[in-house]
């Protein structure tokens, strides 16, 4: 990781932007996703916007520091650590977090992360529920907060093309898809009982090609894990004459004997390094990426194993409490 | 990371392509449709054929579903939810995201039959452009004339009219001329009914073979139009508000230090500039602003829908729900209003109960105090009616203890439209759109003000909007209290007395304009209630009982009948 957060504030940035911007598509969707924002933060006790470190939630990030300016973001970052995430991905996070200013909380389900939780030890399934669902709804619990900004986007998965931009969760947390609050125009029901809160999605509308192309335009920084270079990979065959390349960042993950390669790779989406598969890439900028998925043909989150693991279990995730 | 090198070193024409990307503007359209007409598969169809799915979302569906084997089934490519797969049908509104070489184009995906009326609203708030399908071999039937009445409700201004499953009729000119010809007639119809009309396109298509939905069909060499996508392409996106007057709600106060203090919000309507005089409202003080601020620089100018950040020349006092307007028009303080509601909740509308409505950035109390009617959608008929159900429509009068600025939503779709939430179950009850701004003026003063000598009976009730009179109540303790409850929420004046207190004590009352609830309180069921010699007994616990006793004054003259012109606002 190089470049420091706040160079996009230099000089010639904001001289440029000193005329009207053209309502192009990227700014129609700051607009609305930086009037969600403000909404939140006006009309909630305790608003937390959950950090995840991967690009959607780095351009969330910067769409509140935009819709705060010049004061503060006016509600703490949380992380939901499994203790899996890359070692860039960490490091990151807490050089984002002190050159914007912003309140930083972790939290880990620590008990479960001591008891040697891991996603081959158990299954991905069962992994996901206690270190991300289980300790985002213990973190969420643990400080009060009444609402959570996440950074989805409806154009991921099919369930998500569902969720409501202010989504609704009871008691427990969970989701119901057929009880979901009407939602028109830009008027949010922001209003809850006590235990219950409301995940908040501003990127909803934007979609993976909108986000590339907004770090772009706005010369966001994002993970280096986000750009080909030279990397340990396990690389295994995978159905269909594929194959997958899995970093190596644990231990545990490797088979009996198996060695790693050096494999030009980066990651389209960042998770956890056991379950968050690369590929073969020579893009090594935001540009690059862009053209990459031009060519691309698969979605992005076909190479995460954990939505695969079940029929529509990106919704069983959810309505169990997961974003 | 080497952003700036890594740019120069790109080849392909990635930065061109990045240049026009930069020029796209973005389409909001719903769909509205069922199980059978084809909806789903024109959506997948779109989608398939503008390359915005991805292969192995087309996997994930292969050999699944109802058609033939080798077939794609695009109408799995939008079913999203579990339940839906299950029972085959889209419940909700689901969004798609897609681009063409020309714009960005997002779809509110929404389910067709009654029981989804309320769907159907929540996908064309927001819309710019709606498609309605109707079925070729089928005709205008009833779900197409809902979703045409839906759109124009809603103000979406380009119905783009896809009349599908041409091949099945042969692709027949005259039968498509001929639905063309009674669509046309309905639009017609529904816009004399709402007050606002539609700009139609008709588009004869397949959407199983692909006819005239991305590429022009060869199949209909009479129809010369450009197909589905094209036209979503060209119509107008509804972005550009510049000349209408500027309205900024305010959602946020920005104090970060003593020095700076801006307003910020998203750009309802209009535009605005440094130097331009607005005016703060409720309170009306106007000002000058100063600063147009963003992270990324001052602006010198800016339009909606941007969020910015306004500051002013000098302080005024401005907090959350506030209004900063254009001093030349800076719209109506309301008491009230009239309103289209599209009810959305399990629970009817109860009139007389206390609601909390949602506008811009503020929420305050509502009551819903009349139904002048609901709307047949099938037919268009106004029918009386005493509550709404859930996807009714109906036009409602109602009174806000707390005045706020409205504008008609004709003239503004954002400081038109509200939703009503429940305070009991903080569900989202209903969407209204302001038809009439009740209360104009009346807060600037009134004739009253200069007049002279002791108050009349009759400057009261052009203030109070209700004329003095005894309503006798006998019987059921909670329907008493009810009513009582309902004309307080209505903020008429009402005194208490006991049937047995003295008469000439109560005529005086009436006579200065109160209206006096002579009561007889027992542990009846019923309630007796009579307003000189018409009498009414009501049995019920709920709010019809309370709407007939209503109903009851408003015939005999000492309520305002919610329709009449004339009082200064019609409670």
């Amino acid at each position: 990781m190089s470049g420091t957060f706040g160079e996009v504030q230099s000089a010639e940035l904001s001289a440029a932007a000193v005329q009207a911007p053209r309502a192009n598509h990227l700014r129609l969707l700051e607009a609305e996703s930086i009037h969600i924002l403000r909404e939140v933060a006006s009309e909630f006790e305790r608003p937390v916007m959950l950090y995840s470190i991967g690009k959607d939630s780095t351009v969330m990030l910067r769409l509140a520091q935009k819709a705060f300016f010049p004061a503060p973001i006016p509600f703490p970052l949380l992380h939901i650590d499994t203790g899996f995430k890359f070692a860039e991905m960490i490091a990151f996070r807490d050089q984002m977090a002190k050159d914007i200013g912003a309140e930083l909380l972790v939290w880990r389900n620590e008990p479960a992360i001591a008891a040697g939780t891991n996603p081959i030890a158990l299954d991905t399934k069962r992994c996901c529920g206690l270190l991300k669902t289980q300790a985002l709804l213990d973190g969420l619990k643990h400080y009060g907060f009444d609402a959570a900004f996440g950074g989805a986007r409806r154009d991921e998965e099919k369930s998500r093309a569902k969720e409501r931009i202010y989504s609704f969760r009871d008691g427990a947390g969970q989701w119901d898809p057929k009880n979901q609050r009407p939602e028109l125009w830009n008027l949010y029901n922001a209003r809850v009982h006590p235990g219950e809160s409301i995940r908040v999605f501003p990127l909803s509308n934007w979609t993976e090609m909108d986000v590339w192309q907004y770090i772009h335009q706005e010369n966001i920084p994002v993970v280096d894990l986000y750009f080909a270079k030279e990397r340990p990979m396990y690389v295994r065959p995978a159905p269909g004459g594929q194959e997958t390349l899995l970093p190596v960042e644990q231990a545990f993950v490797a088979w009996p004997g198996e060695k790693p390669q050096m494999v030009k790779s980066r990651l389209r989406s960042l998770g956890c390094s056991p379950c968050t598969g690369a590929i073969r890439s020579d893009a090594d900028s935001i540009p690059a990426i862009i053209a990459e998925m031009l060519s691309f043909r698969s979605s992005e989150r076909a190479n995460r194993v954990i939505d695969h693991d079940q029929e529509g279990s990106m919704e069983l995730k959810k309505r169990e409490g997961y974003f | 990371m080497s952003e700036t090198t890594a740019v120069q070193e790109s080849t392909f024409s990635i930065q061109d392509f990045l240049a026009e990307e930069s020029q796209k503007d973005l389409l909001r359209f719903s769909t509205a449709g069922s199980v059978d007409d084809g909806k789903s598969t024109l959506i997948g169809r779109l989608l398939y054929d503008t390359q915005s799915v991805y292969e192995d979302q087309v996997k994930s569906i292969e050999g699944k579903g109802t058609t033939q084997p080798g077939q794609i089934d695009f109408a799995l490519l939008t079913d999203g939810l579990r339940a839906e797969r299950e029972q085959g049908i889209t419940i909700d509104v689901a969004y798609r995201y897609f681009a063409t070489d020309k714009r960005k184009l997002i779809i509110a995906d929404t389910p067709g039959h009654e029981q989804y009326t309320r769907n159907m609203a929540t996908g064309a708030s927001t819309a710019d452009a709606t498609v309605v399908l109707i079925d070729a071999s089928k005709g205008v039937l009833i779900q197409s004339r809902r979703h045409a009445f839906i759109a124009s409700l809603l103000r979406v201004r380009h119905v783009l009219v896809a009349v599908n499953k041409m091949d099945l009729i042969g692709y027949d000119e005259a039968k498509f001329r001929a639905i063309e010809s009674d669509f046309r007639a309905l639009l017609s119809q529904i816009a004399a009914d709402t007050g606002s009309p539609v700009t139609p396109h008709f588009i004869p298509v397949s959407a199983l073979l692909g006819d005239n939905i991305v590429h022009r069909s060869s199949a209909m060499s009479w129809y010369d139009g450009p197909s589905l996508l094209e036209l979503l392409e060209s119509v107008p996106a509804a972005i550009n508000s510049d000349k209408e007057p500027f309205r900024f709600p305010v959602q946020r106060v920005l104090r970060p230090d003593s020095t700076f203090r801006g307003f910020a919000g998203q750009i309802a309507s209009g535009i605005v500039r440094p130097g331009d005089t607005i005016v703060a409202l409720p309170s009306g003080r106007s000002a000058q602003v100063a600063r147009i601020v963003t992270y990324d620089g001052d602006l010198a100018e800016a339009q909606a829908p941007l969020s910015v950040t306004l500051v002013l020349k000098t302080e005024v006092d401005i907090s959350r729900g506030d209004l900063i307007a254009s001093a030349e028009d800076a719209g109506t303080i309301a008491r009230g209003c009239k309103a289209h509601l599209v009810w959305m909740d399990q629970q009817p509308l109860q009139l007389h109960r206390r609601y909390l409505l949602k506008h811009t950035s503020q929420t305050v109390p509502a009551y819903v105090t009349a139904l002048d009617y609901r709307t047949e959608i099938g037919t268009l008929e106004h029918k009386r009616a005493h509550t709404l159900e859930i996807n009714g429509i109906g036009v409602v009068s109602i009174q806000l203890p707390r005045p706020i600025v409205l504008d008609k939503y004709s003239e503004n779709r954002a400081t038109g439209a509200f939703i009503l939430i429940d305070p009991a179950t903080n569900s989202t009850v209903a969407a209204g759109m302001v038809r009439e701004v009740v209360g104009r003026d009346s807060l600037v003063g009134t004739s009253s003000a200069a007049a002279s000598g002791p108050v009349t009976g009759e400057e009261r009730r052009r203030r109070w909007g209700h004329s003095g009179g005894e309503l006798h109540l006998t019987g059921s303790v909670e329907l008493i209290d009810s009513v009582e409850r309902a004309l307080f929420a209505m903020g008429a004046v009402t005194v208490r007395v006991p049937a047995l207190a003295d008469a000439v004590r109560i005529s005086q009352l009436a006579a200065a304009g109160l209206l006096a609830l002579v009561v007889a309180p027992s542990n009846e069921e019923f309630l007796k209630a009579r307003v000189g010699e018409a009498e009414i007994i009501v049995e019920t616990e709920d709010a019809t009982a309370v709407t007939a006793v209503l109903e009851l004054l408003e015939e005999n003259g000492l309520l305002a009948a919610h329709n009449e012109e004339g009082s200064e606002y019609s409670i």
